[in-house]
């Protein structure tokens, strides 16, 4: 007993909670970039150089940097809209489509009220995405809070619907007739831009992003409503019988969190494309989902995953280039980097009994 | 029997187990534990709730290893990892929640269980097998009987059965009697004692001395994880064993005080103008039970302010479903609901349990707490509102602490408010919610199993506490298969049996016999038909 004291002081810094997190995702990233280095090499490629490669361009130059921002925002929102439905035990694998969605409904104000002032066009615009994503996300959950379908599975499947909507639009209603041959709406007015800062394409979108992540953590720790979404997530069963109003917190976090996935359409289109495209979204909403698993809903952890799965995105379009490696390398890169974290119950806690 | 108790000084032990010790984080659940057991020998295992009991039988079994101390087989040093490495040496053990698949058939059942089991095997040498063991030990079932529609006494048969066909020769049973009623424990205990004499040995846990006394060959009593004593059987008397269970001697008997309770001096002065309106009504309630559900059919039953309604049943037979309903959990098919007069079908269970409803389940940590949340926010569960401030953007947590700390106060419990509550013991946290769901004066309380792994002490209080609810003009519905608790608390008794009332009394007009055999089924008349058919 003595003896177990002494090492509990000595091992205090190894022991607190921030130390062993950030040693967590040390391990995670150099396993996982071990692997892919391994990859590589097996396909004939000088894996450090590559990495090298990956690492300078993005982190080691100022563009390079503000590009992996810009791919981090729609991450962040994503990554939040699968964490926040998740705290209640909903699997939403949607926010793909309600990213679609909240993209299509805010382009549609965009191009019906160019005239209005960005005051007021932008929020307009931010709303009408939100609801727009909220209403993808309500299909599937209020199916779900019946007891009748899946969220899972009906989310998962929506996200094939939503994009075929947009491009109706796209290559229907709502084609510009200025652009010859590459399918798009008109360019939006300058009010439906959202601001950009020191000359980069980083816009407005990050500081709502982050802005969210504060709320999602403060609330889910603080508030009454946390709580019970806790309750809800660790125990349907208990947090029913003790009065807590289970399916209208299933169907609120999933709304939320489809809200913010629309969020994240709106500011892409709004901040990046300035007009509708079809595809506008290289899968975001997986990559979120993703990340958010990644970080096990953790808002720390989601700003963190975010960063480095930008990175490591951004990167695919460096090797690219540089490496002459298909884009498709990266998807390697990202399935190991998923399947060392899976692997983290056996390797990073201690079995408890 | 007295050969066994003889034996026990001359003869090698079948099993010894030698300063077994197990840490969890910061609680020793077994401290340098020191444990024989002879062939041929029926061992209780007695001790109050985190006494250590489960802990050192699933070390046992190989379900959790031991930090320190040795096992040996007939003398021989052996290494027990996985419940596997158990069944090897011929140990098994009969778990608390029964370990049937519910759609197959007994002998299905029975199969899966089996290693030597054949990859093609024949039904009928495993049928011939089955009859033969059930025939020469009492423990009659039809092999083709779908275990689901087993009454809970013969599941356990089937679960005995599969160990003795697997060759188990040292049987470990954890509570065996709690799902019995009376006549099948008496029944359990002959089979016991036939298996004994041919040489099988057993570990009964449990905390129920008259059984201990009744049955057991030799008595070990834990009491904070460490051995309080071993003794014969035949030595051991109920004052002494309470004495190595608590370090104080306490007194189990319940102060009840008949009426005292009357509506005029009430300090819940909230029923208005009739005086004894009831709190809960049911009329002709009924239930569409799905999958294994009981449903239940044309209930009718009303809960007095001030009265404690007791609901005798095995469990299964709707109890579940009756409390459900109470809570809206559960939608009736047919028939009313009336809360303190008023039709509640259209509020909901929060709306309830701020009118004052509390609900105590069967099973705490499914059915009452969040397991990866602590004590302390537990605690606030049942009542954010009225911890909710600036509209539910923050918690008052020191109100929630002071709440807890009276509403454990009043039991003499206690916790650290910030333990996870699924590092709590079954016991532990019965405590726990009995606490939470007492603390705010309620109106109606449902309690289902209230004692149920509680200890004697804990037990106690739990019923004085429900008595003094009652006193103060609360009315309980009192659910439980405890038929001594039933009998010595409520002022009314309902028997329940598939979902179907069948019999109310007052307590001091039926005895335990009587109301066991309702519960089982049988009509009081067949009760001597019965008898001479077992």
């Amino acid at each position: 007993m003595a003896t177990l004291s002494t090492t509990n002081t000595k091992l205090s810094l190894f022991r607190s909670k921030p130390f062993q997190v950030g040693a967590r995702y040390m391990v995670i990233f150099v396993v996982a970039f071990i692997l892919f280095g391994l990859i590589l090499f097996l396909a004939g490629k000088h894996p450090v150089e590559a990495i090298q490669d990956i690492l300078v361009y993005t982190l080691g130059t100022p563009t390079g940097f503000s590009e992996v921002i810009v791919r981090m925002i729609p991450l962040l929102f994503t990554a939040i809209a699968v964490a926040l439905p998740s705290r209640v035990g909903l699997i939403n694998v949607g926010a793909e489509g309600q990213l679609y969605i909240g993209g299509l409904i805010a382009a549609g104000v965009a191009i019906t009220f160019p005239q209005l002032p960005a005051w007021l066009l932008l929020p307009f615009m931010a709303l009408a995405g939100m609801g727009g994503g909220a209403l993808w996300a309500f299909l599937p959950v209020f199916l779900r809070a019946r007891g009748l379908v899946n969220e899972t599975i009906s989310s998962l499947l929506m996200n094939y619907v939503a994009p075929t909507i947009v491009s109706f639009f796209v290559y229907g209603p709502w084609r510009s007739r200025g652009a010859a041959s590459t399918p798009q709406t008109v360019d939006f007015s300058e009010s439906a831009r959202l601001p950009t800062f020191f000359d980069t394409r980083v816009h407005l979108g990050l500081v709502i992003a982050l802005i969210i992540l504060v709320l999602f953590w403060y609330v889910m720790k603080y508030t009454r409503w946390g709580l019970e979404m806790r309750a809800v997530g660790g125990n349907p069963q208990a947090a029913r019988r003790n009065g807590i109003a289970w399916a209208r917190y299933l169907i609120l976090a999933m709304c939320i969190g489809g809200a913010i996935a629309g969020l994240a359409g709106m500011s892409e289109i709004s901040g990046i494309h300035g007009r509708l495209r079809p595809n506008f979204s290289p899968g975001f909403g997986f990559t979120g989902f993703l990340i958010s698993w990644l970080s096990f809903g953790n808002p720390v952890g989601i700003l963190i995953m975010s960063f480095v799965i930008a990175i490591i995105t951004s990167g695919g379009d460096i090797l690219q280039l540089k490496q002459d490696l298909p884009y498709a390398v990266l998807n390697i890169l990202l399935a190991i980097t998923l399947y060392v974290v899976l692997a983290k119950p056996t390797f990073f806690e201690r079995k408890k009994a | 029997m007295t050969s066994a108790a003889l034996q026990s000084s001359t003869v090698q032990p079948l099993l010894t187990m030698r300063g077994i010790t197990k840490r969890f984080q910061h609680v020793l659940a077994n401290d340098r534990v020191d444990l024989d057991i002879f062939p041929g020998e029926i061992h209780a295992l007695l001790g109050e709730n985190g006494a250590g009991k489960s802990t050192l039988m699933k070390i046992l079994y190989g379900f959790y290893r031991a930090d320190a101390g040795e096992i040996r087989l007939r003398g021989e040093p052996i290494q027990i990892r996985t419940p596997q490495d158990a069944r090897r040496v011929h140990m098994g053990m009969v778990f608390q929640n029964l370990n049937l698949i519910p759609a197959m058939t007994v002998a299905e059942n029975i199969a899966l269980f089996l290693q030597d089991l054949p990859a093609i095997y024949q039904p009928k040498n495993l049928y011939e097998r089955i009859t033969h063991f059930s025939k020469q030990y009492g423990l009659e079932v039809n092999p083709q009987d779908i275990v689901s529609q087993l009454a809970i006494g013969e599941q356990q048969k089937v679960e005995i059965l599969k160990l003795l066909l697997s060759n188990a020769k040292l049987l470990i049973l954890d509570e065996p009697t709690r799902v019995l009623a009376p006549h099948e424990i008496e029944a359990l205990y002959q089979v016991l004692s036939k298996l004994r004499s041919d040489g099988y040995s057993f570990v009964l846990i449990t905390h129920k001395m008259k059984e201990v006394l009744q049955c057991a060959d030799r008595i070990t009593v834990l009491r904070g994880g460490r051995v309080a004593g071993t003794l014969q059987g035949r030595d051991a008397n109920e004052d002494r064993l309470v004495s190595l269970m608590f370090d104080k001697l306490v007194s189990t008997r319940i102060d009840r005080q008949e009426a005292a309770y009357s509506p005029a001096s009430g300090s819940k002065g909230s029923l208005k103008g009739s005086k004894q309106q009831p709190l809960l009504q049911l009329k002709g309630a009924a239930t569409r039970g799905e999958g294994g559900a009981a449903s239940l059919r044309d209930i009718n039953l009303e809960v007095f302010p001030g009265e404690i309604l007791g609901i005798a049943g095995v469990s299964g037979n709707g109890q579940k479903e009756l409390g459900d309903v109470v809570l809206g959990m559960e939608r009736l098919v047919k028939g009313h609901k009336l809360l303190f007069g008023k039709d509640y079908s259209r509020q909901s269970i929060g709306d309830l349990r701020k009118d004052g409803v509390s609900f105590i389940p069967e099973n705490p940590l499914t059915m009452a707490t969040v397991p990866f949340m602590t004590v302390l926010e537990n605690m606030a569960l049942t009542q954010p509102w009225r911890y909710a401030r600036s509209g539910g953007l923050r918690i008052d947590w020191q109100a929630v602490r002071q709440d807890m700390e009276t509403a454990l106060g009043k039991f003499g419990f206690s916790f650290s408010p910030y333990t996870l509550a699924r590092s709590l013991s079954g016991g532990n946290l019965q405590r726990l919610i009995i606490a939470r769901e007492m603390a705010h004066h309620p109106r109606l309380i449902v309690a289902s199993y209230l004692t149920s792994g509680l200890d004697v002490q804990s037990a106690t209080v739990a019923r004085q506490a429900l008595l003094q609810a009652r006193n103060e003009g609360a009315g309980v519905l009192l659910i439980s298969e405890d038929l001594d608790e039933l009998f010595s608390l409520s002022d009314r008794l309902v028997v329940l049996y598939e979902g179907g009332i069948v019999g109310e009394f007052k307590p001091s007009e039926i005895d335990v016999y009587t109301v066991g055999h309702l519960m089982t089924g049988h009509t009081v008349n067949q009760h001597q038909v019965m008898d001479t058919k077992g």
